[in-house]
């Protein structure tokens, strides 16, 4: 069976081309509410009071709940917390007057239409007491405190190595905030039964966890609350935590006992969790020979004042290259705005700009070609963990992809190459990102038609969890593609993750393998049992929907028939083999970027991009494809146009619209080749596939400065790389 | 095109109702005058493929065609449609047998979560009417206003360049 590796068509793709697939916010019922939510203009304060009557006097509007007169809500901060919470004590929406960032929920309108919400939201007029807010990542670094998750203790004597080193760098970098932006706004349906339970259709990455907090805010019954997801339209991690519409929508649901849906605007897509705008400082000290010999790497990051939000931004400079002494200083800023959250490569996107810019910085330093001053300083271990990689194929991901980008003819001089006024530029860096697994269940159900399902609690935000599960699922029990359906975003179904980390594949795939390979020895038995050729037959095989041996086969539905049963089925439990724990993981990347740069007016196009991936087996090499492809996109809008700015004057973004928040559009995107190098890796995991949904952004975002530093001579430290930068 | 006062005599709402040619269905519907034609497809026709992602004209998820030209659907007002031809991505196949544009989306891989799928592959479609789009640099740049969050670009862009391939 070669189910696994095959480019399988997207099996959802159908349903998304003809607009049958349906997202959260998509669900209609007769006499569906719609909910409006009004957002504080102020940055730091009190409600005084909240007049809604103008609201309430128009013919339709049904409610307006603000933290007056909602449903009782929970009172301790585990309620609160989700399985993606920060360490600190969560938001609590509409719980009280207090008024903690610019774009705070504060009443929720409901009405008959979703017009008539809007306007009635435009009519609630709000009082309020306002304090001093501080919203200024760089006012306030001084005041940082040490992030509670700590990065790996220092090794070896940093200070003394990189004060006596022949070539020592001092060198700081600063990144922006950003916003997921998916395409897809945040909206929850929430759907009231009959007898009073809550199915609701809600946009996340985790159907489990919004269940588990739907039911621990509101202090309900684990069976009176199921969520769907069959459908997202992108989140990028922006639904790895319980986003604000959900439990607005629950309230007035509630309250009301009634259906009711929430959707957010675009503008509101800017009242929750975002990349964190972080200042970086790196300090490297290298022999002549381009030995790294000292590697220090700070970063402070924001975050709110009632949560720490932590990620991994300097880890990776403690085990990318080879280094013995090493300091990793990781430190939070609170502000008053809302806490950041896990945005695609979390923390990786983020550290790995300052550190693979420095790196290239080194090599000018050293005068040594940047692959070959990667080369030099290779980690044939991961020295963070003191641990062997498990794999690791970026020396192939360095070779193959200079040889596709033809690197060799590069003029190491900056402003050396040019075509007429566009100055050209090419630039590389390295990517690394953890090949993590969680614990996961599977079921898989064949009937007496031979019809295969599999189903487990995950999602499919783009992905093609839909696709890539079902191919594992054909491969481990020799059913048919085309007979087999995976089934997922519904909590009802066996224990997933958070699809998030790009460990599905690792986490859910193994489980679907496994309950498949289960399923198969059921199968096997009944066989046994039932036909003397298959008794002691020692050779046997399941393919295309049949079990055989020698000549003889025999269809699976027949088996099931055999087995006297309707259907047969197993579900299992999967969990990290232990044999993981004597290894690190980790996917790793080389990307070489072309940039084009026009000597008179500054303009920057990412021309041309090789991503040379190394992530284990890849299950389906169209859809993992896709992903770097948009990971590229990503690092391409981190380098050049995403920022979500700020008026510390007002505490409020100013550019929270999809016209000024610039994502990278059709034309701003060039030539992208993605090569997957060979990587055989028997201990990340039973299917050798560690995953591609982040690896594809690491690395792009440094590679684009490095390429704009050789076109232009200039280097740009802070984010993004604007025109007026580089003029 | 006629206006009838909608609800109690002191409500100055007046709805209108129009004529419209809907996915190849004659239509016959009574809108007010606020209403967009995206929330008329979407919150009243159960016509969900439209979608909407910013309803500020500002990311092309909400792309129809209009007489055979695309326009967003979240920033025309439903009374304007009275008397067109609208296709929306419910309408572009023909029975079973998929549009040309959504078949190469599909071969292409040219999306990812679906969300601007629907947008993506009437712009596309209604760029190929348009005639003006001869090769991929020109594909790019026309296909702009539709925005991909997902990064899909060069696939949406290998799709639209082999039916356009195909066409002439």
């Amino acid at each position: 069976m070669t189910a696994i590796g095959k480019p399988l068509d997207r099996v959802d793709g159908l349903l998304k081309v003809t607009g049958q697939a349906r997202y959260a916010g998509e669900f209609p019922e007769q006499g569906l509410l719609h909910g409006s939510v009004v957002s504080s203009s102020i940055a730091k304060g009190r409600v005084i009071k909240i007049d809604a009557s103008r609201a309430l006097a128009l013919p339709g509007v049904v409610e307006v709940i603000h933290h007056l007169n909602r449903p009782k809500i929970a009172s301790y901060d585990d309620a609160f917390q989700d399985a993606d919470a920060a360490d600190g004590s969560p938001f609590r929406p509409l719980y009280n007057d207090r008024v903690l960032y610019s774009g705070q929920p504060l009443a929720l309108v409901i009405a008959d239409n979703l017009e008539l919400a809007r306007h009635a939201g435009s009519l609630v007029e709000i009082e309020y007491a306002t304090e001093a807010f501080e919203t200024d990542l760089a006012a306030v670094q001084e005041q940082a405190h040490p992030s509670p998750q700590t990065p790996p203790g220092p090794r070896g004597n940093f200070q003394a190595e990189w004060a006596g080193a022949a070539i020592s760098l001092d060198l700081r970098y600063s990144t922006p905030v950003e916003h997921h932006n998916p395409m897809e706004p945040h909206a929850s349906t929430v759907l009231y039964q009959a007898d009073g339970t809550l199915h609701i259709h809600d946009k996340t990455q985790g159907p489990q966890n919004c269940q588990a907090y739907v039911q621990k805010v509101f202090g309900l019954d684990k069976s009176q609350v199921r969520i769907f997801a069959a459908f997202v339209g992108g989140a990028f991690g922006s639904g790895l935590r319980p986003q604000y519409q959900l439990p607005l929508a629950v309230m007035a649901s509630l309250a009301l006992k009634r259906s009711v849906r929430v959707t957010l605007t675009r503008q509101q897509m800017f009242t929750f969790g975002y990349r964190p705008r972080t200042l970086q400082r790196l300090q490297m000290g290298a022999a002549a020979n381009g030995r790294l010999l000292a590697l220090g790497h700070t970063a402070i990051g924001q975050t709110s004042r009632f949560e720490d939000f932590s990620e991994h931004v300097v880890e990776w400079s403690g085990m990318l290259y080879h280094c013995d002494n090493v300091q990793l200083t990781y430190k939070l800023a609170p502000l008053d705005v809302f806490t950041p959250l896990d945005m695609r490569a979390p923390g990786a996107a983020l550290g790995v700009i300052g550190l693979e810019c420095a790196m290239d910085e080194l090599a000018c330093a050293l005068a040594i070609d940047p692959v070959q001053l990667r080369l030099i300083n290779y980690a044939e271990r991961n020295q963070n963990e003191d641990k062997p990689w498990s794999s690791k194929a970026l020396r192939e991901c360095y070779s193959e992809g200079a040889e596709r980008f033809g690197w060799s003819q590069r003029n190491p001089e900056p402003r050396s190459m040019r075509d007429g006024r566009q100055l050209i530029g090419w630039g590389m860096a390295g990517g690394v990102w953890e090949a993590m697994q969680m614990k996961a269940s599977a079921k898989a159900r064949i009937d007496a038609h031979g019809k295969l399902t599999v189903s487990s609690a995950t999602t499919d935000i783009g992905t093609g969890t839909y696709t890539v599960m079902t191919q594992i699922a054909a491969q481990a029990s020799g059913v048919s593609v085309d007979d087999v359906t995976f089934v997922l975003g519904d909590s009802s179904l066996p224990t997933a993750p958070l699809q998030g980390g790009s460990f599905t594949v690792s986490s859910v795939g193994t489980a679907v393998q496994q309950a498949c390979e289960a399923l198969a020895d059921k199968l096997l038995e009944v066989a046994r049992q039932t036909y003397p050729v298959f008794k002691d037959a020692e050779s046997v095989r399941f393919e295309e929907g049949q079990l055989h041996t020698g000549d003889v086969s025999v269809s699976l539905a027949q088996l099931v028939k055999d087995s006297g049963q309707d259907a047969m089925e197993v579900q299992v439990d999967s969990e990290p083999d232990k044999k993981r724990e004597s290894y690190a993981t980790a996917t790793h990347s080389a990307v070489f970027v072309e940039v084009r740069v026009d000597e008179d007016l500054g303009t920057i196009k990412v021309s041309r991009v090789v991503s040379a991936i190394a992530a284990g087996r890849v299950v389906n090499p169209k859809m993992a494809r896709s992903q770097i492809l948009g990971g590229v996109v990503w690092g391409v809008g981190m380098a050049l146009h995403e920022e979500t700015q700020i008026d510390h004057h007002l505490g409020r973004y100013m550019n929270h619209s999809l016209a000024e928040y610039h994502i990278p559009v059709n034309a701003d995107i060039g030539e992208i080749d993605v090569v997957f190098v060979e990587e055989h890796d028997e201990i990340v995991n039973a299917l050798g596939s560690k995953g591609v949904g982040e690896i594809g952004i690491v690395g792009v975002a440094a590679a684009v400065a490095n390429a704009i530093y050789h076109a232009t001579g200039k280097r740009v430290r802070e984010f993004p790389i604007t025109l007026d930068k580089v003029l | 095109m006629s206006a009838t006062p909608n609800g109690a005599a002191d409500q100055p709402f007046v709805s209108h109702s129009i004529r419209l040619s809907l996915n190849g269905q004659e239509r016959q519907l009574d809108v007010l005058p606020w209403t967009t034609l995206l929330d008329l497809l979407r919150e009243q026709l159960d016509l969900v493929g439209s979608k909407k992602g910013c309803d500020h004209g500002q990311c092309g998820a909400c792309t129809v065609l209009r007489d055979g030209k695309r326009i967003n659907a979240c920033l025309t007002l439903a009374v304007m449609c009275d008397g067109a031809e609208l296709t929306t991505i419910e309408g572009l196949a023909t029975g079973d047998q998929l549009h040309p544009m959504q078949q190469a989306f599909i071969k292409h891989d040219a999306f990812q979560c679906g969300y601007c799928t629907p947008g993506q592959i009437c712009s596309a479609v209604g760029l190929v009417n348009e005639g003006r789009a001869h090769d991929s640099a020109q594909i790019q740049e026309l296909m702009s206003g539709n925005l991909c969050r997902c990064g899909a670009y060069n696939n949406i862009r290998d799709a639209v360049q082999e039916v356009l391939g195909g066409e002439q």
